[in-house]
């Protein structure tokens, strides 16, 4: 973050020097990501007056916070200068996972959350040995393992007709109050965020991801076991992809083999909206939840609407090629 | 070294996969019940082009060491606009044909403009994209529908002389026609030159940023034949988005089948299309050994999960430990 503060202060001149030390700091990506979610709640309450109403905020945190989970791993991925492509069967395969797991008796019931997960990490460490070892590009070896995970998917549901039913705990997490007026997903997505900003800001292991995202070959040359910490980034963007299946499993109460289509999209522009630099090694957390927080309401505003699907999907695409456009560009030719 | 020495070593890819098609074919269709008739070929041809088509889209782009994730979706929306377009009178038809080329070449052109000229990743900036065409496609055909000028879906999914299966004809005129022209020209050779070394290419004065917006422009052209072809073989538009994302994933290992580097700079559309033929003939060995439908999207990963790790192993080419951390 350090590293933009001159750029700022140089392009803002003396309007910059004004301005509370917090904004000088701060990163203009994740300002103009706030600011369109202020923008957002603006229009929408002009829309309907109950959308400023705590109730419906609340809500939208909720629903946020699944998209927040998945784009957390999606996160320490970009940072990499990665992409993991395998999100929508990962988030498929850990919802049914844990609720096959959950037919096995108490002991299945017991471990169904951390078998899902399991089963995430699983897709996350072949991603990760393709990635770091055979030097596969991550595109590639994230789309292939997601039709193979997809394929597994496919033929177990067709074959067993398994169960799909969430367990309790399941839906505990997803739409329990273990403090009254904040809903459980919202605090799983606080502690898991909590984590996340620890370890990137506060470990070797974090300061690694970024360095790799800068120029793997030199955190390489400084000692730094490369592949490893690759290899870790993808078994975690798996599971935390698997969680969030879990947890959306236990919010609709049931696994669905399509339910995390809806998810690969809307976490790389989370990621990508929240100024984290695609080609990696840039980009705040903070950013990630404001693009998460931008995204939800974005198609909160667009379902109050009755936009149709096929809407949906073309303002989408517009909003992310457009702020692409504007702060994700590549440094001109050479 | 001989002249041919030097055309084996280029076309080594191309001439694999053709191996590896013929050998795949064989098998295919000498389990096939009906053994090697006109009809099994036509079919098999049938599914083949369509895969065929969207591989050579692809190729074009990963030729520059890019790669398109919406090839698929500009397929579909291609085939929803096609229902609405091409019916009626002769002439109607033909002004409906060229409406749909014309609008693959616009969303080629998208793209190349979004990644060339808004020097944006090729990934992020074609599944954006990508999403917007579906939504394109949606709009057009929320349901399954439609219908095309008979006639002429017909005889382009007919067989020529009752023997040979009129889509491989077309498929072999438009290679003529597109592919042929191109990696002979100027903006071909620079398509090529950009995916093998770009800061070399541009320090050499070759025209790369045109270059690739040719090829990602006539990459959108490509897919949209495609979704012609598929208008034809199904009489209706359809809007499916698995449909549109399974056509961009086999694209990928049809390239990687046909010898196409992902790095850029190498393979050809002749070797695709071999690798889409042989994909799917791969594919296809399923039914005629009885195996369950159900193990179908397995399968298929597999392959591509195999192909594109033997293809893209960069370990292959490291030759001292620094080159492994790029």
């Amino acid at each position: 973050m350090s590293e933009t503060t001159p750029m700022v202060g140089k392009s803002n001149g003396g309007i910059a020097g004004r301005m509370p030390k917090f904004i000088r700091r701060a990163d203009p990506a994740v300002l103009t990501a706030f600011a369109c979610i202020v923008l957002l709640l603006f229009l929408g309450s002009l829309y309907s007056r109950s959308f400023l109403s705590p109730e419906y905020l609340l809500q939208q945190l909720k629903v946020a916070s699944f998209l927040g989970v998945i784009a957390t791993g999606m996160m320490l991925v970009v940072l990499l200068g990665q992409i993991d492509l395998s999100v929508p069967w990962s988030v498929a395969a850990g919802a049914m996972m844990a609720c096959a797991a959950a037919a096995y008796g108490p002991a299945g019931v017991v471990l169904a959350i951390p078998f899902g997960i399991f089963c995430g990490v699983l897709i996350g460490i072949v991603n990760g040995i393709g990635v770091a070892y055979l030097r596969i590009p991550s595109m590639i070896i994230t789309l292939a393992t997601n039709a193979v995970a997809q394929g597994l998917m496919v033929v177990y549901t067709g074959g067993f007709s398994p169960q799909d039913s969430a367990t309790g705990a399941m839906r505990y997490l997803a739409t329990g109050f273990a403090i009254p007026g904040v809903p459980n997903a919202v605090i799983i997505w606080a502690l898991i965020g909590a984590a996340m900003v620890f370890v990137l800001t506060r470990t070797g292991f974090g300061r690694t991801v970024y360095g790799i995202g800068n120029r793997e070959r030199a955190a390489y040359l400084s000692g730094i076991d490369t592949r490893r910490v690759v290899m870790i980034a993808f078994a975690v963007s798996g599971g935390l992809s698997a969680f969030g299946g879990v947890l959306l499993a236990g919010y609709a109460s049931k696994a669905a083999q399509s339910m995390g289509d809806a998810y690969l999209l809307p976490s790389i522009a989370a990621v990508v909206l929240g100024g984290t630099s695609i080609l990696g090694g840039r980009g705040s957390y903070l950013g990630t939840v404001a693009g998460v927080i931008l995204i939800t309401l974005l198609q909160s505003i667009l379902s109050v609407m009755q936009m149709p699907e096929a809407g949906r999907q073309i303002i989408y695409g517009v909003v992310i090629v457009a702020m692409l456009l504007l702060y994700g560009r590549a440094p001109a030719s050479r | 070294m001989k002249d041919w020495r030097y055309w084996l070593a280029e076309q080594r890819g191309t001439l694999l996969a053709f191996g590896i098609f013929i050998v795949m074919f064989v098998i295919y269709t000498s389990n096939h019940p009906a053994g090697f008739t006109a009809n099994v070929v036509q079919t098999a041809a049938n599914k083949g082009v369509l895969l065929a088509f969207v591989a050579m889209a692809q190729t074009l782009v990963v030729i520059t060491a890019g790669i398109d994730l919406s090839v698929g979706m500009i397929f579909l929306l291609t085939n929803c606009l096609a229902s609405w377009l091409v019916v009626g009178t002769p002439m109607q038809t033909t002004l409906g044909v060229i409406a749909v080329l014309a609008v693959g070449l616009l969303c080629g052109a998208i793209n190349g403009a979004i990644v060339i000229y808004g020097r944006l990743q090729p990934i992020v900036a074609t599944i954006a994209t990508g999403a917007v065409y579906y939504g394109i496609g949606l709009l057009l055909r929320p349901f399954p529908g439609g219908s095309v000028n008979e006639d002429l879906a017909d005889a382009m999914t007919g067989r020529v002389f009752d023997v040979v299966p009129a889509s491989l004809v077309v498929l072999l005129a438009i290679v003529l026609v597109i592919w042929v022209p191109f990696s002979r020209s100027v903006l071909g050779r620079a398509a090529y030159a950009a995916g093998s070394s770009e800061t070399a290419a541009y320090m050499s004065g070759v025209p790369i940023r045109r270059g690739k917006f040719a090829a990602y422009t006539l990459a959108g052209l490509l897919a949209a034949i495609g979704g012609l072809f598929l208008t034809f073989f199904t009489y209706t538009g359809d809007a499916a988005y698995a449909s549109g994302n399974a056509y961009t994933l086999f694209s990928i290992a049809a390239v990687v089948l046909g010898g196409v580097s992902l790095f850029g700079g190498k393979g050809s559309a002749i070797g695709a299309i071999f690798g889409a033929l042989a994909f799917r003939t791969i594919g296809d060995l399923l039914f005629v050994f009885d195996f369950d439908p159900l193990w179908q999207p397995l399968f298929q990963g597999v392959i591509l999960l195999v192909a594109v790790s033997l293809g893209a192993f960069a370990l292959f080419r490291v030759r001292n430990r620094l080159e492994w951390f790029l």
